[in-house]
């Protein structure tokens, strides 16, 4: 970790108090400015001195970007809602269990309740390496310091690795991606409505960005069709301690039941690659299949196909078969309760 | 230095190169179109000098044993260029849309055509050397006069200097730049495979020092976007209708005898002759 500087460089501050305030000031300044949620990223990088943005845009006064409604009996979730609205909505709770369980297991209490479901789907990679401000591919530089033959890289990534190794940190995210969410983002005038999936991006396609955002782009909601409302489901967090901590893997699953066979499924694990990664194999090999245990190892087996582990996270592998076995049988569901 | 290249601070404390400043790349993107319009435009107004159509047929009446058509490169050569070409334009395609806005994954692509230009151009180094006229594309001293004849006819005067031989000067200072911008290029992409995931190397990106990898990463963005330039000012000419008929030759293989004694010196390019092409 680098030395906690804690006096942040200078900064001119913005506090809109509407979306058409915000998407004002972020056309103004362009890639000069910070858009600011809940400030649990953002501190971390200010205080360290890594990033020095000119601008920073609080949204903490943007009323309208927070809250949770019926949308045709899916959900629209406001950005700026904390993570401890989420989990205790009745009505997110009552439709989609997964996202509340997601959201009710993020880092601490004190976090939820100023962390955002729009900020922890939006934060950057959590790579020591990266965060230390080094000059890493990430970072724009030309080298992974965590793909070395002496990195510590426990808790990197074993699919889809370009060049650089960290790993989306989100817990909503797969969640989210699990119930065919759409994040909506606005941009000066325009809107557009991204598939939650086509919201990250690996460093294949952008190296030093974990989502599609821009300058002048703002996160304002995340949609939720019915699609998925009350069926079954299954989330569950590993990690190194049980709080305050990010997710060595997590893995969210959305399964369509008729009777014991399993009609449709979303199955998505974070914390493996850059970005939420979608077993898309797994969903279609089980398609059509009782949710038993043979179902379960061959979704397990397909699940890591692909894998390349680094020198110290080789047992993401089985940790991610583990989870896949669990979330096909819905075992285990203590661990999100 | 300042604004061209990249710095970082290494986890030492070092500052160390990064990269190029990818403003170059627009900076070759353009100088390469200004000097396309400016060509452009001198060639509308300029007096360009070629043969005189009564000495091209003094020519042919002198050497009536020439074939209608002379094979100016062969299959082999040809197949050579066209691959290079591929592989060359993957390259910068692969290695500069993303940085205009399209994004891809593009690192396995780059790193696969940087491989098919290497055995390309090793292929055509073993070639030249054994089987083509190795010294007919090289330039030195003894092309001056050449140039002075040439430099002369572009301003219109028929100036009595030697004709070129298989290649026009033009073509072998471009064969030049392309040589050592393309040998750079090849050589710092090789080193690059050790930082990438492949199945051809064991990634070690501790095998050279920061600062030595940073030099590497320079030269290899500098000549890359030297290549921007000279693939601008490649394709230019091969379309232009004055050397379509060079172009022709690429593809086909054959020049007509006319085209032959128009261009070339038949003392210097002995083409009547069996032997290398």
């Amino acid at each position: 970790m680098p030395p906690i500087r804690d006096v942040m460089p200078a900064f001119e501050l913005f506090q809109p108090a509407s979306v058409g305030d915000a998407l004002g000031i972020l056309d103004r300044h362009g890639a000069d400015a910070w858009v600011m949620a809940g400030g649990m990223d953002t501190f971390d990088w200010l205080k360290d001195r890594i990033r020095k943005p000119k601008v920073v845009v609080d949204l903490g006064m943007v009323d309208e970007l927070r809250g949770i409604k019926d949308a045709s009996g899916g959900l629209e979730i406001g950005a700026m809602t904390t993570l401890t609205t989420v989990a205790n909505n009745p009505l997110v709770k009552e439709r989609f269990p997964l996202l509340a369980e997601a959201a009710l297991i993020v880092a601490s209490p004190q976090i939820r309740n100023q962390g955002t479901v729009g900020g922890n789907v939006s934060q950057d990679a959590r790579c020591w390496y990266y965060r230390a401000g080094w000059p890493c591919y990430r970072a724009g530089g030309n080298i992974c310091y965590a793909d070395t033959p002496t990195a510590v890289n426990r808790e990197h990534a074993i699919f889809n690795a370009d060049r650089c190794v960290a790993v989306n940190p989100s817990d909503t995210a797969p969640a989210l991606i699990a119930l065919d969410a759409e994040f909506v983002i606005k941009s000066g005038s325009a809107e557009r409505v991204v598939p939650a999936r086509q919201f990250f991006i690996g460093p294949g396609i952008d190296i030093t960005k974990l989502t599609v955002l821009q300058p002048g782009d703002l996160l304002t909601a995340i949609r939720i069709p019915a699609a998925w409302a009350g069926k079954a489901h299954y989330f569950e967090k590993v990690r190194d301690r049980m709080v305050w901590d990010f997710a060595l893997v997590n893995i969210a699953a959305s399964l369509n039941m008729s009777g014991t066979t399993i009609t449709d499924a979303r199955m998505v694990v974070n914390g493996v690659a850059a970005e939420p990664y979608r077993l898309d194999a797994v969903e279609a090999a089980i398609k059509g299949k009782p949710r038993d245990k043979a179902t379960a190892d061959l979704a397990a087996d397909l699940a890591v196909q692909g894998a390349v582990p680094l020198r110290h996270n080789a047992y993401k592998i089985p940790l991610v078969k583990a989870l896949v076995r669990r979330a096909i049988r819905g075992e285990a569901e203590w661990a999100t309760s | 230095m300042g604004n061209l290249v990249s710095w970082g601070r290494s986890p030492w404390g070092e500052s160390v190169l990064i990269h190029i400043s990818w403003d170059l790349f627009w900076a070759a993107l353009v100088g390469g179109l200004l000097f396309l319009l400016a060509h452009g435009g001198y060639m509308l107004f300029s007096q360009h000098h070629k043969r005189d159509s009564s000495d091209v047929d003094r020519l042919e009446a002198e050497r009536r044993g020439l074939p209608a058509n002379i094979t100016r490169h062969g299959f082999v050569a040809r197949m050579f260029h066209w691959v290079m070409a591929f592989s060359m334009l993957a390259l910068l395609l692969t290695a500069f849309l993303p940085i205009v806005g399209v994004k891809f994954a593009w690192v396995q692509w780059h790193w696969m055509a940087g491989i098919l230009l290497t055995a390309s151009v090793m292929f055509h180094i073993v070639h030249a050397t054994f089987v083509l006229d190795f010294w007919s594309i090289w330039v030195g001293p003894k092309d001056i006069p050449e140039f002075k004849a040439e430099m002369l006819r572009e301003v219109g005067i028929d100036a009595p200097g030697p004709k070129p031989g298989k290649y026009p000067l033009g073509n072998r200072l471009y064969h030049l730049a392309v040589l050592v911008a393309g040998l750079a290029v090849i050589a710092t992409g090789i080193l690059m495979m050790w930082r990438v995931r492949t199945d051809l190397v064991e990634r070690n990106p501790y095998m050279l020092t920061d600062a030595t990898w940073g030099i590497t990463y320079v030269v290899h963005g500098l000549m890359g976007v030297g290549f921007v330039g000279l693939v601008i000012a490649h394709i230019y000419f091969a379309l232009r209708p004055e050397k379509l008929w060079v172009t022709k030759s690429m593809i086909f293989g054959t020049i007509t005898r006319r085209q032959y004694l128009e261009h070339h010196d038949p003392d210097r390019w002995v083409a009547d002759k069996p032997g290398p092409n």
